[in-house]
């Protein structure tokens, strides 16, 4: 039965690259406002339902929906114009730039402002408005004394931060965090988690976490899916999801 | 059918000859990665040494033949890959294009400077007689050239082939190409398997340079090169991968060729056209076509994250107070230059900085394209050709004022570049490298032919066709004109990226994933940024024109382009400082070069600094000559800083690792990031 208020709708969708299934019939849906983990072993399929959310891959069979409107032939940047932030596994950042410069290209980027026209009148410095939402955006995360910094001269920690703030300045409706917490130590896993806790109830945005730290994930969301070899294998809250039989079967590889 | 015949026999030779390279292009990205620019230059350089050593020394045939392929070749793809090739990480494409270039345009100008007479004629055949007939099929006779391509064709694949598929040197090799790291940790000498790949790769290449020496009666570059565009084609349709389908490529476009040529018209414009367009057409057809193509270069290497990150064309980052220094020391540059342009100048040298400032506009393209875009465009001089003939044919034909017909040109320019975004739009790197070369080669030799002419006569720039004076001998109309438009395009291109296309095309080049993820439209700004180039380019090329006083296709050849392309890379790709330096540069360096002993290579001389200048852009992107700058700009900034308490950095808030790198930005607060 579909949940009420539903943002995000991914029903059966199937991906697979020369004949292995990576999602096989996989059907999701995320709340305006909640917060989702999804959790599996390596190669359960989690990025790859990612990436054909966001529009990195397309998907061979399914259906996917944001806020009512399909994404399946939309591409890639039309769907994060359309509020979808997202974080990467691996730290995608733009080496040549600021930490201030990522928030204005993506907020530009997101609401369209950026025109040749304005670059050539030399209309393009930024806007009050526009200056106060980054501030606004650095202060959330704890960026703020770091804004003028080339991102270049940062530790891999607060890239991901500048990743997150990157989303997060485009005011999403959804935050895809891919596996925020990937080679972080567990002091910067656990203050990662909190600031993302901490957005995500003061924006009140939906957001999908793809994370190997359970802990993090115990933490941080509403609700728990649990996928493997490409298939949801069980949903429901944190713990309940962990004692689960197939799931304990699926990471432990023991026959209960 | 013996018709038929009659045309397409003939062709099958001159189709192993595009076959025979085509495999060794094959072979060397195959083995090492690389899809080798400079193969043709490889293969030029062995048949003039063979030429040379027979004509000239009188060595005897196999000797000499021994000294250019079998020891010569070989050392020089060793060469290529000791000094050159294996300094680049796999995923660096950008950097092995630049590195080929480098070598294309660099191999026939040292062959120039060291071989004072450069012309050579008449190369002997190695294995058959060129000019005996040696049987008939269908009536067409057969002689030594096509014998000695067929053969030599087939036994270089059928060598190549059991090379790789049968010995165990083949699978170290098509193992190393995957991952050199992976087959080390093997146990196999990665490095010996790679050295091994450029030095066969090699003698593939003076092997094939030798025996289509006779093919052509005087040996020259351009031949070559041309042939290489014809082997890229080939080889491009069998994905670089299948040398079987090379060859067969190779063969069927020779086979079209001399069918085109039997069943067309003679003389006709179709004929000509076709004719000449033909393996550039095959060449354009397989990027557009075959999708294996859109992710060439891209590195498979499962180990390629232990590399360091691919250095980027990084801003300078000042202090303020340096960053004053500098603004004030250009504008008191730019005063001092213009009050001498227009009072004591000699005359010559105000013609060499006029020139100077026209190139500077056409090198601002550059800036544009690769500083900007992060692509690499070989067809700059191209667009700038375009933007000079529309002008001047419009001044002929409509008698429309030069300086007018220069933005109808710009335009023209710019169009045509859209049409290139759009049919390069899904290649990137190597595939976009290979499309701009071939449209700058279908330019050279159809439409350039075409409108270089105004009733058989080459096209000159009168004062009629420009007015205000400019072309005054006496007067500085042309430097207050060049100077007006170099000011409005760097002008542009700086608020361009200063504002939010910059920013744009800067986040397109850091990570085009993050980029279109965060709503940038990629195919857009791909679009836009070849637009604004070409547009540049165009009035650039008038610019030039009006400078030389003629309309030369020569100026805006292929040639050309890739020399553009060295000339700017070395001073500095990534600016528009790095634009005007590569203007004056160039026709500084060239006007020195006068000065000198013809004997010591003249222009050759000034082709070979560049060469060798843009090899530096593996270690130093921004250009060599920014590179220094920055030095001593860093240098300068100690001096003056010295004794300042250095601010507190900033202490990591939330989740933070160790600062890396750029640890003068780190210690100051408020950078100031200069372009």
């Amino acid at each position: 039965m579909p949940l009420p208020d539903v943002l995000l709708r991914v029903d059966e969708v199937s991906k697979s690259f020369g004949g292995i299934a990576a999602v096989n019939g996989v059907s999701m849906e995320v709340r305006r406002g909640e917060s989702v983990g999804l959790v599996g072993p390596n190669g359960a399929g989690k990025t790859t339902l990612f990436n054909c959310v966001c529009g990195q891959l397309r998907p061979e069979r399914g259906g996917i929906d944001l806020d009512g409107r399909p994404l399946v032939d939309m591409p890639t940047f039309e769907r994060a114009r359309l509020g979808i932030g997202r974080t990467y596994q691996r730290v995608e950042v733009f080496p040549d730039m600021t930490v201030r410069d990522h928030l204005l290209v993506a907020h530009r980027a997101r609401w369209r402002t950026g025109r040749l026209w304005r670059d050539l009148c030399n209309l393009s410095k930024p806007t009050t408005e526009e200056s106060a939402k980054v501030d606004a955006v650095l202060g959330m995360v704890g960026l703020d004394e770091r804004a003028d910094a080339p991102v270049a001269s940062l530790g891999l920690g607060l890239c991901r931060l500048v990743e997150l703030a990157r989303a997060l300045v485009t005011d999403p409706m959804i935050l895809m965090a891919d596996e925020p917490s990937s080679g972080l130590d567990v002091h910067e896993t656990r203050e990662l988690g909190a600031v993302l806790r901490q957005v995500q109830r003061d924006q009140g945005m939906a957001m999908v976490l793809v994370e190997h730290d359970l802990g993090m994930v115990a933490e941080v969301v509403d609700r728990t899916v649990v996928m493997n070899l490409g298939e949801v294998i069980a949903e429901g809250d944190f713990a309940s999801v962990m004692a689960d039989p197939a799931v304990r079967t699926a990471y432990l590889g023991v026959q209960e | 059918m013996e018709h038929f015949l009659g045309f397409a026999i003939p062709g099958i030779p001159y189709g192993c000859t595009y076959a025979l390279v085509a495999v060794g292009l094959v072979l060397t990205y195959q083995a090492t990665g690389v899809l080798n620019f400079a193969y043709g230059a490889q293969a030029y350089l062995s048949a003039f040494v063979f030429t040379y050593l027979v004509q000239n020394e009188h060595l005897p045939v196999a000797l000499s033949f021994v000294i250019s392929v079998v020891v010569l070749a070989p050392v020089v793809g060793l060469v290529l890959d000791r000094f050159l090739f294996r300094k680049i990480a796999p995923a660096n494409v950008i950097a092995k294009l630049v590195t080929g270039i480098s070598m294309l345009v660099g191999i026939p100008a040292i062959l120039a400077i060291i071989f004072t007479n450069s012309n050579q004629y008449n190369a002997p055949s190695i294995l058959f007689n060129p000019n005996v007939v040696y049987f008939r099929i269908a009536g067409t006779p057969i002689n030594g050239i096509d014998i000695t391509s067929v053969v030599a064709t087939a036994a270089t694949l059928a060598a190549l082939l059991v090379l790789l598929r049968w010995s165990s040197l083949g699978l170290q090799m098509r193992g190393a190409v995957e991952s050199r790291r992976l087959v080390e940790l093997d146990g196999v000498n990665g490095g010996r398997v790679v050295a091994s790949a450029w030095a066969v790769s090699g003698l593939i290449a003076g092997l094939a340079g030798v025996l289509l020496a006779p093919v052509y009666g005087q040996l020259q570059f351009s031949d070559y090169a041309a042939l290489m565009v014809a082997a890229f084609a080939a080889a491009a349709w069998a994905v670089l991968r299948s040398l079987p389908v090379a060859v067969l490529v190779g063969v069927l476009m020779g086979v079209t060729v001399t069918l085109l040529q039997g069943y067309l018209p003679v003389g006709s414009i179709w004929s000509s056209a076709a004719l000449t367009s033909l393996p550039f057409v095959v060449l354009v057809g397989a990027l557009v076509l075959v999708p294996g193509l859109r992710t060439l270069g891209q590195a498979k290497d499962p180990l390629a994250s232990v590399d360091p990150p691919i250095p980027p064309t990084t801003a300078a980052i000042r202090a303020p107070e340096i960053d004053r220094v500098i603004r004030i020391a250009w504008v008191v540059m730019l005063v001092v230059f213009a009050v001498s342009m227009l009072t004591w100048m000699p005359k010559i040298w105000e013609n060499v900085f006029n020139a100077g400032l026209a190139y500077s506009v056409v090198f601002l393209s550059i800036t544009l394209i690769t500083g900007m875009g992060g692509q690499l465009s070989l067809c700059q001089a191209t667009l700038a050709g375009v933007g000079a003939f529309t002008a001047a044919q419009l001044a002929n034909h409509l008698g429309l004022n030069l300086l007018v017909g220069g933005l109808v040109g710009a335009v023209a320019a710019a169009l045509v570049a859209v049409v290139l975004a759009f049919a390069s739009v899904r290649l990137r790197g190597l595939g976009l490298a290979l499309m701009t070369i071939a449209a700058a080669l279908l330019f050279d030799n159809t439409v350039f032919a075409e409108v270089s002419t105004v009733h058989g006569q080459p096209i000159t720039v009168t004062s009629h066709s420009v007015g205000l004076g400019i072309l005054d001998p006496n007067g500085h109309a042309f430097f207050v004109l060049a100077m007006v438009v170099l000011t409005i395009c760097v002008v542009l291109v700086l608020r361009v990226r200063r504002g939010s296309i910059g920013r744009f095309l800067g986040a397109m080049q850091g990570s085009s994933t993050a980029a279109s993820g965060i709503g940038v439209n990629l195919t857009w700004m791909h679009v836009l940024v070849f637009a604004l180039s070409g547009a540049v380019a165009g009035v650039g090329g008038t610019l030039l024109s009006i400078n030389q006083q003629s309309v030369n296709p020569e100026l805006f050849s292929w040639s050309f382009s890739l020399v553009f392309v060295v000339v700017v890379v070395t001073t500095g790709v990534s600016t528009t400082e790095g634009a005007i330096q590569a203007g004056f540069g160039y026709v500084v360096l060239q006007q020195l070069l006068t000065y000198v002993p013809a004997r010591l290579g003249g222009n050759s001389l000034l082709i070979v600094f560049f060469a060798f200048g843009a090899l530096t852009y593996v270690a130093h992107p921004e250009g060599i000559l920014e590179f220094q700058k920055r030095r001593w700009t860093l240098r300068m900034e100690r001096l003056v800083l010295r004794g300042r308490p250095a601010p507190a950095a900033a202490p990591p808030t939330g989740p933070g690792g160790e600062p890396r790198g750029l640890a003068a930005a780190d210690a100051d607060p408020d950078p100031v990031v200069g372009r």
